[in-house]
C-alpha cells in the first residue's frame, strides 16, 4: 500500500477442503460436504447470504472448529484438520476487528512477533514497516478507543500481516464501515493482497466487493457451494438461478422458439442476440415451439428509437441513480424487465421515462435456455 | 437528601462522638490501634479478608471463565447450585461450616478413619475463611460470567491466531478484559469479610475478628467508647478499599456490601 511493498518470503500455500461438513451440536448443519480448492496466491472470496456457513468455512481452514468426521484440510498437501489455529500460521481479520483493547496500536501489531519471540529491534522495525504499509504509523502510541472504524480495521490488518502467515482469512472485514470509507479501504486490501502475494480466504455477503476482489469467486447458499468461477464467469454464466439472482438483477422472458428468434408478448427477440459463447455448454438447440426463456443483466438491453427496438413494453416507473437510470418495463414478458441506460436523462422531466410511456428495447446478447432451467 | 441525613450522617455523627464520650475521650481511637486486643483482631480481620478476596478471584474467576465458555448438560444446575450460598445467612454458613470440619464433622470423620487424628478446623480462621469462601464465591462467579459473556470471542481467537498460547491469553487478554469486573467483584467480597458477623458469631469462638470484637466490647464490658471508635475504624478501612477500587475501575462499584 503506501510504503515499500512486502517481499516474498515464501512461496504461497495451496488449500484444500476435502468433504467438510459441519453439524453444530444443536443439529443445525452449517455446512454440507464441501470441496474445495484454494490455488496458492490466489484470492477467493466467498460470498453468499447470510447464515449460508460462509463463516463456518472459513473457521474449519482457520482451525478455531473442526469438520465433521471424514472431512479434511490440507495445506500445500499436508492433512492439518487436527492442527489447532496456533500452529497453521493464519493470519484473520474480523469484522469487529478484535483489537486488544488493553494495548496501544503499535503492541497490538506487535503481539504474533512477541509470541513468536522475534528480538525487540527487529520486532521495533516490522512493526514500523507495517503500520507505514497501512498509512497508520503516525497512530503507532495511539489506545484502540481512540481511533475510527476504518482506523480499526487497518490496525487489525497490520497486526494479522505482520508475523508474515501462510493464509490470510478476512471474514467480512468492511461490513461495518460506511459505504465510502468501505470503497476506499477495498481498493488498499485489494493492492494489499496483489503485492503480499499471500493466498487470502475472503468472506463477504456483498456481490461488488467479492467480484472487485476475488480472483475467483465461491458462490455458497445453504451450505452448499454453487459455484466457482471468474468474476466474469459467475456473473455472465451463472451456474442456476440463485447464482444468476444473487450476483445482480437477472431479467427473463419467457417465450418460445420460431424460426430466428424467440416469440415473447412484447415482440420477438433475434437468436443472434444470444450469443453462441453463451448458450449452455452441450445444450443442443430447441426445435421450433419449444418453449424456451432468454435471460440478459439490466445493461444488456438498450433504449431503442421507436420502430428499431426487438419488443416493446411500457414503462412502470424510473429512477435516476445518479451514473444511470433504472426502468422497470412491463408487457415484454410475463414478469417486469428491469434496463439501465446513461445517467444524462432526467426521469422526472423527460415524457418518454414517465409511467406508462410506451417504451422499445434491443436486446445486445442473451443466454438462453430451455424454460425452467438456469 | 433529607433520609440520607436522617438515616446516616446522624448515626455516624453520633458514633464519632459516643467514642470521644467515653472514659477515654478521642484518645479511644488511639486505643483501637495501639492497645495490642484490638490491634491484633483488626490485623487479623484485614488478612483473612485479604485471604478470603484472593481464593474468591482466583476460584470464582476461573470458574466464571470456564463457565461462560461452555456449554454442556447440566450447566444451568451447575451455575444454580454455586449461587445457592446467596440464599443463606451468615448464620447457615457458620453451621454448615460446623458440619463439614467441627468437632463431629465429615472431615474429622473421614481423617479419623484414614487413621489420622480427627482434623477439627471449624472454630479458627480456617474455619472462618472457608465460610466467607463459601459466600464470596457466587457474587465473584456472577460477575465474572457477566463479564466474560460480553468480553468479544473474536479477541481469544485472533490472539490464538496469532500463535498464542492459552496462559499467554489469559494474562494477555482475559485478565485484562476482565479487570474492572475482577476489581469490583474483590472489593465487594473484601467488604463482605470485613464486616461478615453471622458466621463469624457462629464460629469465633476462640478468634477475635472486629465484627465479633465490637459486639462483645458492646454487650459484655458495654464499652460503647470502644466499640463505636471500631466501628469508624472498620467502617472506614472497608469504605477506602471500595473507593480505591472505585477509581481504579473508572466506573461505578457499588458501596453498599
Ligand atoms: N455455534 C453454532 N451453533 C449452532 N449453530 C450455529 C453456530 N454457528 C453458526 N450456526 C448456524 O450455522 C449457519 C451458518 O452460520 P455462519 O455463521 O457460517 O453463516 P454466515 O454465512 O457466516 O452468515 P453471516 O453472513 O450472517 O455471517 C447459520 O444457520 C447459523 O445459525
Ligand atoms: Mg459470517
Amino acid at each position: 500500500m503506501g510504503g515499500q511493498p512486502e517481499r516474498r518470503t515464501q512461496t504461497p500455500l495451496a488449500i484444500r477442503v476435502e468433504g467438510c461438513a459441519r453439524t453444530f451440536p444443536d443439529g443445525v448443519r452449517a455446512l454440507d460436504r464441501v470441496d474445495l480448492d484454494i490455488r496458492a496466491g490466489e484470492t477467493l472470496a466467498l460470498l453468499g447470504p447470510s447464515g449460508c456457513g460462509k463463516t463456518t468455512l472459513l473457521r474449519l481452514i482457520a482451525g478455531l472448529d473442526h469438520p465433521d468426521p471424514g472431512g479434511r484440510i490440507l495445506f500445500d498437501g499436508e492433512d492439518v484438520t487436527a492442527l489447532p489455529i496456533e500452529r497453521r500460521r493464519v493470519g484473520m481479520v474480523f469484522q469487529s476487528y478484535a483489537l486488544f483493547p488493553n494495548m496501544s496500536v503499535a503492541a497490538n501489531v506487535a503481539y504474533g512477533l512477541k509470541i513468536q519471540g522475534m528480538a525487540p529491534d527487529m520486532r521495533r522495525a516490522r512493526v514500523t514497516e507495517m503500520l507505514e504499509m497501512m498509512r497508520i504509523a503516525p497512530l503507532a502510541d495511539r489506545a484502540i478507543d481512540q481511533l475510527s472504524g476504518g482506523q480499526r480495521q487497518r490496525v487489525a490488518l497490520a497486526r494479522a500481516i505482520a508475523p508474515r502467515p501462510r493464509l490470510l482469512l478476512l471474514d467480512e472485514p468492511l461490513t461495518a464501515l460506511d459505504a465510502k470509507l468501505r470503497d476506499a479501504l477495498r481498493v488498499e486490501i485489494d493492492q494489499l493482497l496483489r503485492a503480499l502475494g499471500t493466498t487470502a480466504l475472503y468472506v463477504t455477503h456483498d456481490q461488488a466487493e467479492a467480484m472487485a476482489l476475488g480472483d475467483r469467486v465461491v458462490v455458497m447458499t445453504h451450505g452448499r457451494i454453487a459455484q466457482i468461477g471468474t468474476p466474469y464467469e459467475i456473473y455472465h454464466r451463472p451456474a442456476g438461478r440463485f447464482v444468476a439472482d444473487f450476483v445482480g438483477l437477472m431479467n427473463r422472458i419467457r417465450g418460445t422458439l420460431s424460426g430466428d428468434g424467440v416469440r415473447c408478448p412484447g415482440g420477438i427477440v433475434p437468436l443472434a442476440a444470444a450469443g453462441p459463447s453463451h448458450r449452455p455448454a452441450g445444450a443442443r438447440r430447441p426445435g421450433d415451439g419449444a418453449p424456451v426463456e432468454i435471460q440478459f443483466r439490466p445493461e444488456d438491453a438498450v433504449v431503442a428509437a421507436p420502430g428499431q427496438g426487438h419488443v416493446r413494453g411500457t414503462v412502470t416507473a424510473s429512477f435516476f441513480l445518479g451514473d444511470r437510470v433504472r426502468i422497470l418495463v412491463e408487457g415484454v414478458g410475463t414478469t417486469p424487465l428491469t434496463v439501465e441506460t446513461g445517467g444524462r436523462i432526467d426521469p422526472l422531466t423527460d415524457a418518454t421515462l414517465a409511467a406508462g410511456a410506451p417504451i422499445e428495447l434491443r436486446i445486445q446478447s442473451a443466454p438462453l435456455a430451455p424454460e425452467g432451467e438456469a | 437528601m433529607t433520609f440520607f441525613t436522617a438515616f446516616w450522617l446522624l448515626p455516624m455523627a453520633r458514633l464519632a462522638l459516643f467514642a470521644a464520650d467515653g472514659r477515654e475521650g478521642w484518645a479511644a481511637y488511639l486505643t483501637v490501634v495501639t492497645h495490642p486486643r484490638y490491634f491484633e483482631s483488626l490485623v487479623a480481620t484485614v488478612l483473612l479478608s485479604a485471604a478470603v478476596t484472593a481464593a474468591t478471584l482466583v476460584t470464582g474467576g476461573l470458574s466464571g471463565v470456564f463457565l461462560s465458555r461452555h456449554r454442556f448438560p447440566g450447566r444451568r444446575t451447575l451455575i444454580g447450585l454455586l449461587t445457592l450460598p446467596l440464599a443463606f445467612p451468615g448464620v447457615v454458613v457458620g453451621f454448615l461450616v460446623i458440619l463439614l470440619a467441627g468437632r463431629q464433622g465429615l472431615i474429622g470423620a473421614l481423617s479419623q478413619s484414614l487413621g489420622g487424628s480427627r482434623i477439627v478446623f471449624a472454630y479458627s480462621m480456617g474455619g472462618l475463611f472457608l465460610g466467607y469462601l463459601y459466600f464470596s464465591i457466587p457474587r465473584v462467579l456472577l460477575t465474572v460470567m457477566a463479564a466474560a459473556e460480553k468480553l468479544d470471542p473474536a479477541l481469544e481467537e485472533a490472539a490464538r491466531s496469532l500463535g498464542a498460547p492459552p496462559l499467554r491469553i489469559l494474562l494477555d487478554i482475559l485478565i485484562p478484559g476482565l479487570m474492572p469486573a475482577l476489581i469490583g467483584a474483590g472489593a465487594l467480597c473484601f467488604a463482605t469479610s470485613m464486616g461478615a458477623f453471622g458466621t463469624a458469631f457462629t464460629l469465633a469462638t476462640r478468634i477475635s475478628v472486629l465484627p465479633m470484637a465490637i459486639y462483645t466490647e458492646f454487650t459484655l464490658f458495654a464499652d460503647m467508647a470502644i466499640a463505636a471508635a471500631m466501628s469508624l475504624v472498620l467502617g472506614l478501612l472497608t469504605w477506602a478499599v471500595l473507593a480505591l477500587a472505585r477509581s481504579a475501575t473508572g466506573a461505578g462499584v457499588a458501596a453498599a456490601a
